[in-house]
């Protein structure tokens, strides 16, 4: 008998609104594994939630039945649902920073659900913690159980928060989008945990994500859903390499691939930014009488772009590297070292320099005024070039958002009325209006879609072929960097370990953390044409 | 109108009409109230709701209508100017603290936080002290003592606003500090202040009510909601509705300000709109 078998699931918003989810049916074995792939808005964590009874208060549950073990979950009350959740249906959501409570201890948060469901003793309950922190290799579990939240990273939060849930051997796992906030190598790592955990304990898992390729390489069986709709299912090696759904080919389609034809720019070009030894600190916290001890970010990095280059500049969360980026548009004082621009000892705060420097940030939802609409968003760099007329920055401003591919129906619009990959056409927008020599990209991609994430990195490679900007891409992932950079730098903690172009450092890596990252990025199907001995 | 009304919601609706209502015998007092509100007539004095006084009378024979009306017009204009008073004061220095921080930042709000300390109608009282009871001198009063509040407020947006990437592209953008406050910043800090001032015009109400018991506040005979409210203490038992009848009316006033000012932040905010 299957574990979990959801039949003509429909969930709606109210008793009138949409169905976010439209006559969804699978199985899952015990102890296999299976996969709910659709982008955002899909309905995919949606139908996650409901097996637990977890949908938030518009979204109901209109038809169809969750078969567990036998017994229709949909049709158990609140009360009769908490013997199920936690003890026998684990979950792991997306955000490892707000899933656990960050005023409590990891050794109490993680006893919260032996004590509850089993109703073990806190010596017992202590053992069994220890166990499972030895188990996922915490360094000093003791330790462990007495620090908060704040005290680990994300990847460590995330592996902890994985353990609480497998500390109950649920019979089945429900993992949101679990490595989505993480970076290449933590969520290898992640991955590779959650796979053995399940294994050792024959727990089913159902896994919510929008990454194929990643998919692909845990998932045997995989079901694509769009807008509610499941379009697609099978083995995932199949719907693979022969989608036989238009939208899954365009899924897989957008998985990152090297851009087509060797480099674009063979020889070198003329210096823009040129960044000698600069180092970063940041202030550290002043204990108690004693000195702040500053943390170093950027330690001794020497950077070259040239005119028209993507430089790429890879490396894992605090490495640094975006501050790299963040110290040439003169958001971060600099410690130590040189900075020059066209040749010049680089002043962010000029004026003319201004113009020419400009920077796309990561989260295109914080990165625009709320209370703005697109026209001023775009328009605004324009107002400090007081040559221009209000009818010379309206049409400047149609222009690039024609460039751009916003419909000029788009630019009465507010921020939170554009999807993501809108919202980052808009920043882009603002960053180019003034045509600046220089772009600083960082991580423009990592909040978005895969598809969206195509979109906008062809976007930004069209674009820099029209005007020619110089751009330093900060990213943490390979993929999006092996589409658009023509050389790339890796940062490991502050420090620059190799730097070359694409090709050099894609298919001949020399740095022992150059390897290991392509080699986490080729286990999660970031990287297609890494080749890694 | 009809979507702003299905915007602001039934409780919006019924702030707005309070508001306006309040609003109108504001304004039109003089025309709307049966008597004059200081004429005395000794025969009606304490007199029960009747038909020449349709709210009573009190102890010098006033008509209670007439002074409620004229009331209004006091107790508001007094209101507005107390919480225009505060806002300026707090957010230009709310601003420039969470905006430049470092010492501008410690200085001010350790004067901020010391006033704070102070109980706000004592800090008032102190001032009326010094430089006598009068309107002027009470509205600048209760404008310095509700200050810091709206510093506070405005500094801890300011200082989570500024951190927004938003506010970060308007800086490479070449956009100098000062536009960047008021074009970016403080537009953001609409929401939690308007929610706040409307709040602070029931305190100020009450505020005012507060000083006029004890002698401070808009000095008799003119009155005002407050000061009738202090009037009527002596005579709770024989003529009750002296004391009920503002008593409503202060209570409506803040029902109003209170039920506008939630709906004004929901409609003065893009993302509550589609």
């Amino acid at each position: 008998m299957s574990l979990l078998s959801l039949e003509n699931l429909h969930i709606q918003v109210g008793h009138d609104g949409a169905e976010v989810v439209q006559d969804l049916s699978f199985t899952l074995e015990p102890g296999r594994m299976m996969a709910l792939v659709g982008e955002s808005g899909s309905g995919k964590t949606m139908a996650a939630r409901s097996i637990l009874g977890l949908l938030p208060p518009p979204m109901r549950l209109a038809k169809g039945a969750i078969r567990f073990d036998g017994v229709d979950l949909a049709g158990l009350g609140p009360k009769a649902l908490t013997k199920y959740r936690g003890a026998r249906i684990g979950m792991v959501f997306q955000e490892p920073m707000t899933s656990l409570n960050p005023a409590m201890p990891i050794g109490r948060q993680m006893e919260e659900g032996l004590r509850l469901h089993l109703g073990l003793s806190r010596v017992e309950c202590r053992k069994r913690i220890l166990k499972m922190l030895e188990r996922i290799r915490i360094a000093d579990p003791e330790h462990c159980l007495a620090a908060y939240p704040h005290e680990f990273s994300g990847g460590m939060r995330q592996r902890i928060m994985l353990a609480s849930v497998m500390l109950l051997k649920p019979q089945l796992l429900i993992a949101d989008e679990p490595t989505t906030a993480l970076d290449t190598l933590v969520q290898h790592d992640v991955m590779n945990l959650m796979t053995e955990l399940a294994a050792e304990n024959g727990t089913a898992v159902l896994l919510i994500s929008h990454d194929l390729g990643m998919v692909s390489h845990y998932i045997e069986d995989v079901v694509v859903l769009q807008h509610g709709i499941p379009v697609e299912r099978g083995r995932t090696t199949e719907v693979l390499t022969q989608p036989s759904h238009a939208y899954t080919q365009r899924l897989v389609d957008a998985l990152p691939r090297r851009s087509a034809g060797g480099l674009r720019n063979a020889e070198p070009k003329p210096a823009l930014v040129e960044l000698q030894g600069i180092t970063v600190d940041y202030p550290g916290h002043a204990l108690l009488f004693g000195r702040r001890v500053a943390k170093r970010a950027v330690d001794g990095v020497d950077l070259v772009v040239g005119q028209g280059e993507t430089l790429g500049l890879v490396g894992a969360s605090g490495s640094g590297k975006t501050t790299i980026g963040r110290a040439i548009v003169g958001l971060e004082p600099i410690s130590g070292g040189t900075m020059r621009f066209k040749g010049q000892p680089l002043v962010p705060d000029d004026p003319d320099t201004r113009r020419d420097l400009q920077i796309i940030f990561q989260d295109p939802y914080s990165s625009l005024d709320p209370r703005q609409r697109v026209e001023a968003i775009v328009g605004e760099p324009l107002k400090l070039d007081t040559g221009l007329t209000r009818k010379d920055r309206r049409e400047r401003v149609r222009e690039v958002c024609d460039e751009v591919g916003l419909p000029a129906g788009f630019l009465t619009r507010f921020p939170h009325q554009l999807s993501g990959g809108q919202r980052q056409r808009v920043a882009i927008a603002r960053a180019i209006v003034r045509r600046p020599a220089f772009v600083v990209a960082d991580e423009p991609v990592s909040a978005l879609d895969m598809t969206v994430q195509k979109q906008i990195l062809e976007l930004i490679r069209q674009l820099q072929m029209r005007h020619g900007f110089g751009c330093l891409f900060v990213s943490h992932d390979l993929g999006a960097v092996e589409q658009v950079a023509d050389r790339v730098a890796v940062i490991e903690t502050g420090k620059i370990v190799e730097t070359g172009t694409r090709d050099d450092i894609f298919d001949r890596p020399q740095a022992e953390y150059t390897r290991r990252l392509l080699n986490a990025a080729m286990l999660l199907g970031r990287s297609y044409n890494a080749a890694v001995s | 109108m009809k979507a702003v009304l299905r915007r602001i919601g039934p409780s919006g609706v019924l702030g707005g009409f309070l508001a306006t209502v309040l609003i109108v015998f504001a304004v039109l007092g003089p025309w709307l109230a049966p008597y004059d509100p200081v004429a005395l007539d000794l025969r009606a004095r304490l007199g029960a709701p009747s038909a020449a006084h349709l709210l009573g009378a009190d102890e010098f024979g006033r008509d209670i209508l007439s002074r409620l009306i004229f009331g209004a017009r006091v107790s508001i204009t007094v209101a507005t100017t107390t919480v225009a008073l505060a806002m300026v004061i707090g957010v230009a220095l709310g601003l420039t603290a969470g905006y430049l921080r470092g010492w501008t930042d410690r200085v001010i709000m350790i004067l901020n936080d010391s006033a704070l300390a102070f109980p706000g109608l004592l800090l008032a009282l102190g001032i009326m002290a010094v430089v006598g009871a009068s309107t002027t001198a009470m509205v600048i009063a209760l404008g310095i003592a509700f200050a810091p509040a709206v510093v506070r407020v405005t500094r801890s947006s300011v200082l989570s606003l500024r951190e927004r990437e938003f506010v970060e592209a308007s800086r490479v953008m070449g956009n100098a500090e000062r536009t960047t406050m008021i074009r970016h910043v403080l537009p953001n800090c609409v929401g939690p202040l308007t929610v706040l001032a409307t709040a602070m015009f029931g305190w100020v109400i009450l505020a005012e009510s507060a000083l006029s018991f004890l002698g401070l506040g808009v000095p008799p005979p003119a009155p005002s909601w407050g000061n009738m409210l202090a009037a009527a203490r002596p005579y709770i038992q024989e003529a009750p509705w002296l004391i009920i009848l503002p008593g409503l009316c202060i209570s409506a006033a803040l029902l109003g300000a209170n039920l506008l000012g939630d709906a004004l932040r929901d409609l003065l905010d893009p993302r509550m709109q589609s």
